[in-house]
This record gives structure tokens, C-alpha cells and sequence, in this order.
């Protein structure tokens, strides 16, 4: 049912979509937000997988962050739902029809304050999903207050000092068994759209903790959020590639092994670590934890792959759905037989 | 109601005898496993055709705190509870000096030997239960004596009051199963207890049952069962919950039962999916998503639980999601008295959201009815695309209840205005997700896994256009919500109709809903013999409907009867009917109590005599 594009001087994908068939609607965000930064990473990424649009529903909570699924996609279905409950109705919605693939965006906020309970609970039960923080530790929408993952001391215009320690995404991702942990950095665009193309390969929750700095509110240059601040300090864990099942020919050859390492997707594609300073291995979250806390102790933005597991069921696996999606599921199919409720009337006393 | 006269202990034994017509009540400590005994007791009488109830009046708590299960033979058919108590057995040493006075004077109070309180009435029969010996004799294993320790109340009685061994198995076999060594078990106890008494006990109180032909076709069950069954007839798909008392037992039952009905016995692939939430937010986030994805999706809560919901409810009547929630409602506000039944969610639950909100409401009477709103509430949900609740509340749902057999769906299923590829491809004209093409106020709409490419839209909280677009501008929005207000007066004719029971003559009426409805019906017997007739409207359904009007209409008085403070279905039948609202008169009753007949009658006529 893919509608092909009509124009024909586009460049089409396999799917044989342009990429002007993956946007959304123009951005209301300020202009120099991360977020609309990711939402274009998030289009290339859809595009350049061949993702046909009907077959992903996308999700948001309340927030800067949650507005942008607007801004991507116009062809998916998608729910912008309450703030801090996103992850409660992409889980309950999923189960309609489970060949389709769930990309979330969410913010510091909606995660990490008003949202920590559902976030936790998620990674408990490893749904299918692609959860984007657009992590820049502060609330936009309403001018500027400090959210959970902002550092202690930070200073803000009408706030003043934050006297609290801050919540990481990322170590509580892992402290509660997420199954794949990233950071990234709203500025590193092929590394955020090589993420994501890996996330949405991923059989299982896929927390991408992105740092996206808020040019209106949360921008000094040594703000832990902001653009200077993060360019800076900024050290990828490695040289990070995603390819695709049909791609992987190329891998033959083209890489000399000892300087990377490889992990195998859950759908046959491949994630291509390429060591930069030191050999990572992404698959140790014991070592995960370790290497994210010292990070965060030397001011270290330190992003790339932290964590996956690509085995763990997830929770549609645990769930034993049948192939045929289940809101096209029948009456005959769901409504029990006449005669079997003679059976259920006997059998009360 | 029998009325029983003062008798001394001396001519009790020369009283006329009462058979099929009385309370008794047991008072022991809970999980000490009273209720198999309790339950025994109730089933057998059932089978011996006698019209019976059972109330089980229990603390919120896990081990030894004072409880009591209360049962009703009634030959007339009366089922609701009766304010005094004939007989009363006293397991229990906390509340035995309480349990003693409770009995009607020329009642019979048993009680377990090993309790040293000194009986200072001489106006009821007493009888000791050597409960511990008697467990011991019958060679139930050291281990497990206490478990079965409360068997013996239930041999002693059998004895004393004519209840029938082989219905007593018939009920054993029932609760365990068939598991041949726990009815064993259990029935050395009876047994053992039974002969005791026969040898031991002088009957002098005239209580006693005998066989008939009262439950004929009946079963017994409780709501939450039945809605978890009628939830299954219903084809329910998905169902996210948490735990809460009163109503854990209805996602409960949906648990144990629908692998039967529902598993590929080929490939044991499941066409549904139920998820125990971290809360109810998450558990009612989960049953929004689900049901904006096409399933027949529900959650089941109590009232703390609801509290909890109310912004998923207004984003699931904005939204037009269609979603079933139960609220088996328990005494609040806060924590309240979870163990205890009320009607007190009606009005928050009728508007529960903030702003302009408005909720369907379905009102079962009967365990029965709970099974019918079961599968009914999913196609309300979907032909109205908007959450439907249903009240049920801890009597009817925890309670076993006679009641006829459940009925199968008389009507196919109704899975609303969806448009799949093919219905897309010939639409008239432009598909728009919130256009009222029909002009009932009811659009279309398509799920996710369409994949025709204009099948997709953006669900939203924040004010939407026709086509689903963010708009804020004001007409957008009054239009919009004029539309829901358009959809919700269509709803009326789809909601269950009230049921109305008339009396020749009768100018006085009675409205109540659910549980109540027992007491009323016997109330209303005795306001008759009283020289008051009365018609009754059952409400099954809000918003009201045509029935309704004209019943108040029609009537001079209209008796508004309700388990809440501040009679809130009164305020909102004022609200729907002011003009007439002089003439409804409300009668509230809210102590955590199932509703009395007795209660109801003087209430009424209390009023008449004003």
C-alpha cells in the first residue's frame, strides 16, 4: 500500500520514497534547538533504512520535546499523550499490531521528573521501542525551570542555583536492565542518526539519552546542556557505523578487525564499533556503569553505544502474539462459542 | 421478615418453628480460613433449593482481625442484608462479649468451647462447639488443624439446623476442585462435628431450614467474576491493571479464565494481552494506548485508582479513544474503608476530567448484569469511541450471589466507525478523523497498521481541528466540543434502558441502581403491606435516557435511594430534571454497609409520614 512519489526528478529509497515523503510539519521550536536537529536525524535515518512510514507509530509525552514528532513522519500514526506517561500508551498501543516499529521522543522533564516511574517500569518489560531523551535540563515550555537532570550548580536566569544533584538517564537505563543505552549529542548529527538506525533495529527498548541543548534558556557556555559546553567536552566511545542486513558484504574486507569490534542485531544487521581511544566492549554493564560514572566525574560527555543486549525477549516476544496483527482480529476469533458458555454456566455452582 | 418475639431459653424449645426465614452471622478472625466454611454453608443451602445470600464483612488486613460473614435464608426470595441476626456463631475471643448481644432475643448463639466468657442471657439458646477436640479426633494431621478447625462450626450447624450432608460434599467438591484429599479432609471434620452434636446438643430455638424449589435455574457467582467472564465474551484484548481491593479479583478472573477460550490450542499463540501496571496511571496509559490501536481494551480499579485516572479519562474523552474501566467501588474518600461497599464514584466518575467532561456510566444490578456489561461496555466504547465506565461495587463484586445463568451477546459485536484500506479507498470524500460526516456526532476513525497512505493521523490532548490538526483558534475548539456534546446525547439511545417495575396505582416512585437493588425489592413489599405502593426504576445507564424523564414525570415523589453522603445521583437527576426537582426526595445511606430492606422502608417512610 505504498504510495510511490509522484515526483519523479526525487531520489527514491528502496521503499521507493523520497525523502521529502518522511517529513512532518514545520517546526514551531526556536530556531538553533537540538531537538529539530534530531528530528531531521530521525527523518535521514527512517529514509536511509527504507522504513515505509504506515508501518511506524511514533509517540510523545507533553513538552519541547514531545511536540517534535509533528515534525517527522506526517505519514505514521502517532499520539502525543500526557506528560511523563508516553511510555504506558506506546506499550498498551503496540500490541495492535506488532510488525509495526515504535519511535518515541521524549525530554528530561517528561522522563526523569514528572515520567522516572513509567521510564523505569519500561525497561523492565524491554517493549520494542525507540525512547529518545532530548536530554537539555531544563523546561522550555513553561520558561525555563530546572528539570531533574539538570547538574548541581547550575545557575539559571529566574531560578537561580540548583541545589540538587541531578538524575542520569543513562545509569538509570542501566541500573534497571535496559537492553540498549546510548548518548549522544544533538551537535554530533551522524553519530545521533547512526544510533537511531541501530535503535530501531533493536528487538527491544532502545533509551537514546541525547543532549539537546535549549538556546533560550539553558545555553551558557559552561552549562553542562549547552552547545560550547558539550563540543568541548565531548569523547565518543568509539567510531560508531549501524549496517543493514543487505549491507553487509561490505563488512568483509573493509575493516581491519583489530581496531573494531561488531555486534549482531536481533534483525541480522550489524553495529560497527570502531575503537577511537580505548577498545569498548558495549555488551559489559558492569563495565557500562564504570565507565559512565567516571565520565561524568572527569566532565566527560561521553556518547556513543553504552550498553545492548539485542537477545533478551522483548515484550511482545513474552506476550506470544500471534502473526496476524490483533486489531484485525475477528468477532469469530474473539468472541467465545454459544455452547461454550453452557459449559461456563454449568460450571458455576 | 419474620418478626421474632422475646421467648426465654425455657419455652424456645416449645416455639412455633421458623424454617427458611432467617440471618445467622459467624464471627471469626480472618485468614483462618472461615471463608471455605462460610462458603460450604452458603452453597449447600443453595442446592437445597432455598433462596440464599451471603455477605462476607471483612477488615482490610491479612491475619487476625475480627470478621464476619453474614448468611440469609429467605423463602420468599429475599437476598439483602437484614439488620438483625438470629443466629450467630462465635469463633472469634476479640468480639465474642459483641457477637453474644447481636443475637435476636430467642436466637441461637454457638460458640467454640475453648472461649471462657461467661453467658449472661437467658433469652437465646446457647450451644458449645468443641471445636479443638473435634479436630483432633477426626485425624486431620497436627499441621493442618487449623486450617480446617472452622469445619467444625459448619457440622455442628448442618446438625442443628437440617442442612444436607450430600449437598455439604456437593459444595466441598466444588470449592476444591474435586481434590478428593482436601474434601476428605475437610468432611472428617463436618462429620465428626455433625455426630457430636447429634449426641451432644439439645436443639431449643425454633430456627431451621428445609428443601424447596427456590433456586431452581440459578447459579451462584460473584460480579467480578462475571464481568471477568462477560469481559471474555466481550472479546477483550487487552487488559492493563493494578491491584486493588475491591476489584483485583475481576482482572483476576480474567486471568484464570481466558487461556481456554482464547489460546491457539495448536500453537498456544494468545489473541490478547494483559499487563500488571506499576500503577493505574500506567495501567489505564496502557488501556488508552491499546484502545486507540483498535483492541477491545480495558483496565479494572477501585475508587483510590480512578482518582488516579482522571487525566488519562479526559485524554480518552478528548481524544475519542474508546476504553472500557470497571470501578468496583469501595467506601472513600482516601483510603477510607477499602473492605467496605459504597456508590459513592458516581459523580466523579460521571464528569471525572478536568474542564468540560462527561462519561458513559453503566450501573449492573446483578451479577448477571455484570456479565452482560462485560461484553456490552466494549461495543458502547467503540460505537461511541469514548471511555465507558461501569459500577459495580465490593458487594456485588466479591460477594457470591444467586443469580440466573449468563446470557450469551444477543447482538453481534459492534466494532464502531473504523475504516480500514478498502474503506479508505472508497471513501465519499476527504477523510478527516474528527468530521462528523454522519451528523451524529460520532466520526470515523482509523487505527495504527493502516497502511493505506492517508490512513495515519496524530492523536493529541491539545485542541484539534476536524482533521485532527493542532488548532487553538476559539471556533475550532467550541466547535469541537459542541460536537462531543452532539455525541453524547446520541449515546443515549445506545445505553442499557432503565428497568421499571410498576405497581398497579402507584404514585410514589423509587430510582436506585446496582447493588441495592435486592433491598428495594423487599422494601417495597413491605411499604405495600404498609398501604404504600410504589414503582421501582433500576437506572442501568448514565446519561439518562427518555424512560427516566417520564418516570419522574409521571410519578408524585420520587425516592432517590443511594449508598452515598451526599446523594449524588439525586443531585444529578435535579440537575437533569430541574423542574421537577421538588418532588425527589434523596435517602442516602453510606456506613460501608450493604443496604437493608428494613433501612429503606422506615427511611421511606419517614419521609411519607413528614
Amino acid at each position: 500500500m505504498v504510495a510511490p512519489d509522484s515526483s519523479k526528478n526525487l531520489k527514491v529509497n528502496l521503499a521507493g520514497l523520497s525523502k521529502n515523503e518522511y517529513r512532518g510539519a514545520a517546526t514551531t521550536l526556536c530556531a538553533g534547538c537540538g531537538h529539530n536537529s534530531i528530528a531531521n536525524q530521525i527523518i535521514a535515518a527512517c529514509y536511509e533504512l527504507n522504513v515505509v512510514p504506515e508501518e511506524l507509530i511514533k509517540f510523545s509525552g507533553i513538552g519541547c520535546s514531545s511536540k517534535s514528532p509533528t515534525y517527522f513522519l506526517n505519514r505514521s500514526f502517532g499520539f502525543n499523550s500526557l506528560h511523563g506517561r508516553m511510555p504506558s500508551v506506546a506499550t498498551g498501543a503496540m500490541f495492535g499490531d506488532s510488525s509495526l516499529r515504535t519511535l518515541a521522543v521524549s525530554g528530561d522533564g517528561d522522563t526523569s521528573n514528572i515520567g522516572l516511574s513509567q521510564f523505569k517500569h519500561s525497561m523492565r518489560r524491554n517493549p520494542p521501542m525507540v525512547y529518545i531523551v532530548e536530554n537539555n535540563g531544563v523546561y522550555g515550555l513553561t520558561k525555563g525551570q530546572f528539570s531533574a537532570t539538570a547538574e548541581h550548580g547550575l545557575t539559571l536566569k529566574y531560578q537561580g542555583e540548583n541545589p540538587y544533584m541531578p538524575i542520569d538517564i543513562v545509569l538509570e537505563a542501566l541500573a534497571s536492565n535496559a537492553t540498549f543505552v546510548a548518548r549522544s549529542f544533538a551537535g554530533d548529527s551522524k553519530q545521533v542518526k547512526e544510533l537511531i538506525k541501530a535503535a530501531l533495529s533493536h528487538n527491544g527498548l532502545a533509551i537514546l539519552d541525547i543532549v539537546s541543548p535549549c538556546v533560550t534558556f539553558n545555553n551558557r557556555d559552561d552549562a553542562r546542556h549547552s552547545y560550547a559546553w558539550s563540543k568541548e567536552h565531548e569523547e565518543a566511545l568509539h567510531d560508531f557505523s549501524f549496517v543493514p542486513q543487505e549491507d553487509e558484504i561490505i563488512l568483509e574486507g573493509e575493516f581491519d578487525e583489530g581496531d573494531t569490534r561488531t555486534v549482531k542485531m536481533h534483525d541480522g544487521s550489524t553495529v560497527l564499533l570502531k575503537k577511537l581511544a580505548r577498545d569498548y566492549d558495549p555488551t559489559d554493564r558492569f563495565k557500562a556503569m564504570r565507565v559512565i560514572e567516571e565520565a561524568n566525574q572527569n566532565d566527560i560527555l561521553l556518547t556513543g553505544l553504552i550498553y545492548v543486549d539485542p537477545d533478551r525477549p522483548s515484550l511482545l516476544d513474552i506476550h506470544q502474539l500471534p502473526e496476524k496483527a490483533l486489531n484485525r482480529t475477528t468477532e469469530k476469533e474473539l468472541r467465545p462459542s454459544k455452547k461454550s458458555l453452557d459449559l461456563v454456566n454449568a460450571r458455576m455452582f | 421478615m419474620a418478626t421474632v418475639e422475646a421467648k426465654t431459653k425455657k419455652d424456645a424449645a416449645n416455639s412455633k418453628p421458623i424454617v427458611n426465614d432467617f440471618s445467622f452471622t459467624v464471627a471469626t478472625m480472618n485468614g483462618s480460613g472461615s471463608q471455605t466454611s462460610n462458603l460450604t454453608l452458603l452453597r449447600a443451602l443453595f442446592k437445597m433449593g432455598i433462596p440464599v445470600s451471603g455477605k462476607n464483612l471483612f477488615p482490610s488486613n491479612i491475619q487476625g482481625l475480627p470478621t464476619w460473614y453474614t448468611i440469609r435464608v429467605n423463602k420468599n426470595g429475599y437476598t439483602a442484608r437484614c439488620e438483625s441476626t438470629e443466629i450467630v456463631v462465635a469463633m472469634n475471643i476479640d468480639t465474642f462479649v459483641q457477637d453474644l448481644a447481636q443475637v435476636a432475643p430467642g436466637g441461637a448463639f454457638y460458640y467454640a468451647d475453648h472461649l471462657k466468657f461467661a453467658i449472661d442471657r437467658d433469652d437465646i439458646s446457647t450451644y458449645p462447639i468443641p471445636a479443638k477436640d473435634l479436630v483432633k479426633e477426626s485425624g486431620a494431621p497436627a499441621a493442618l488443624r487449623d486450617y480446617v478447625a472452622n469445619m467444625a462450626y459448619v457440622g455442628v450447624l448442618a446438625h442443628m439446623l437440617n442442612i444436607e450432608m450430600d449437598k455439604i460434599k456437593l459444595a466441598l467438591d466444588f470449592h476444591f476442585g474435586g481434590k478428593q484429599k482436601a474434601i476428605d479432609l475437610n468432611l472428617g471434620v463436618i462429620e465428626a462435628a455433625a455426630a457430636w452434636a447429634a449426641e451432644n446438643l439439645v436443639k431449643t430455638d425454633p430456627y431451621s431450614v428445609a428443601p424447596m424449589d427456590g433456586t431452581e435455574g440459578l447459579i451462584m457467582a460473584d460480579g467480578n467474576t462475571a464481568a471477568a467472564l462477560g469481559s471474555i465474551y466481550g472479546g477483550v484484548q487487552f487488559l492493563a491493571w493494578y491491584p486493588i481491593t475491591p476489584a483485583s479479583s475481576l482482572a483476576e478472573g480474567v486471568i484464570t479464565n481466558i487461556a481456554e477460550f482464547r489460546d491457539d490450542p495448536k500453537t498456544g499463540k494468545k489473541n490478547y494481552a494483559i499487563v500488571q501496571a506499576e500503577d493505574e496511571l500506567a495501567a489505564i496509559g496502557m488501556a488508552v494506548g491499546a484502545g486507540w490501536a483498535g483492541l477491545r481494551s480495558m483496565t479494572s480499579t477501585s475508587g483510590p485508582g480512578i482518582s488516579l485516572m482522571t487525566e488519562f479519562a479526559g485524554l480518552a474523552y478528548y481524544s475519542e479513544t474508546p476504553v472500557v474501566i470497571w470501578d468496583v467501588v469501595r467506601v472513600g474518600p482516601s483510603t477510607g474503608m477499602p473492605t467496605r461497599t459504597s456508590q459513592g464514584d458516581l459523580s466523579m466518575v460521571y464528569f471525572l476530567g478536568h474542564g468540560d467532561t462527561q462519561n458513559l456510566i453503566l450501573l449492573p444490578g446483578s451479577t448477571a448484569e455484570c456479565f452482560e456489561f462485560g461484553w456490552k461496555a466494549f461495543d458502547l466504547a467503540e460505537r461511541i469511541q469514548t471511555p465507558v465506565f461501569v459500577l459495580s461495587d465490593l458487594d456485588l463484586g466479591m460477594n457470591q450471589w444467586m443469580t440466573t445463568p449468563f446470557e450469551y451477546p444477543d447482538t453481534p459485536m459492534d466494532r464502531g466507525k473504523v475504516l480500514w484500506e478498502e474503506d479508505l479507498d472508497k471513501f465519499p470524500e476527504r477523510w478527516g478523523r474528527y468530521l462528523d460526516i454522519d451528523g451524529d456526532g460520532i466520526p470515523y476513525r482509523t487505527v495504527l497498521g493502516n497502511r493505506h497512505p492517508k490512513s495515519a493521523w496524530f492523536a493529541r490532548g491539545t485542541g484539534h481541528d476536524e482533521y485532527a490538526a493542532y488548532t487553538e483558534k476559539p471556533d475550532d475548539w467550541e466547535k469541537n466540543m459542541a460536537r462531543l456534546v452532539k455525541k453524547f446525547n446520541t449515546a443515549r439511545q445506545y445505553v442499557p434502558k432503565p428497568e421499571i417495575i410498576t405497581t398497579k396505582g402507584a404514585k410514589t416512585g423509587i430510582i436506585a441502581f446496582g447493588s441495592t437493588t435486592p433491598a428495594i425489592m423487599e422494601a417495597r413489599d413491605s411499604l405495600a403491606a404498609e398501604g404504600l405502593k410504589t414503582d421501582f426504576l433500576r437506572l442501568r445507564a448514565l446519561p439518562f435516557t427518555n424512560e427516566v424523564a417520564k418516570f419522574v414525570e409521571k410519578h408524585d415523589r420520587v425516592y432517590v435511594v443511594e449508598m452515598n453522603r451526599d446523594g449524588q445521583l439525586h443531585q444529578l437527576l435535579t440537575l437533569e430534571y430541574s423542574p421537577h426537582s421538588e418532588k425527589m426526595v434523596s435517602l442516602t445511606k453510606h456506613d460501608g454497609l450493604p443496604l437493608s430492606a428494613q433501612w429503606v422502608a422506615e427511611a421511606v417512610m419517614a419521609k411519607e409520614q413528614k
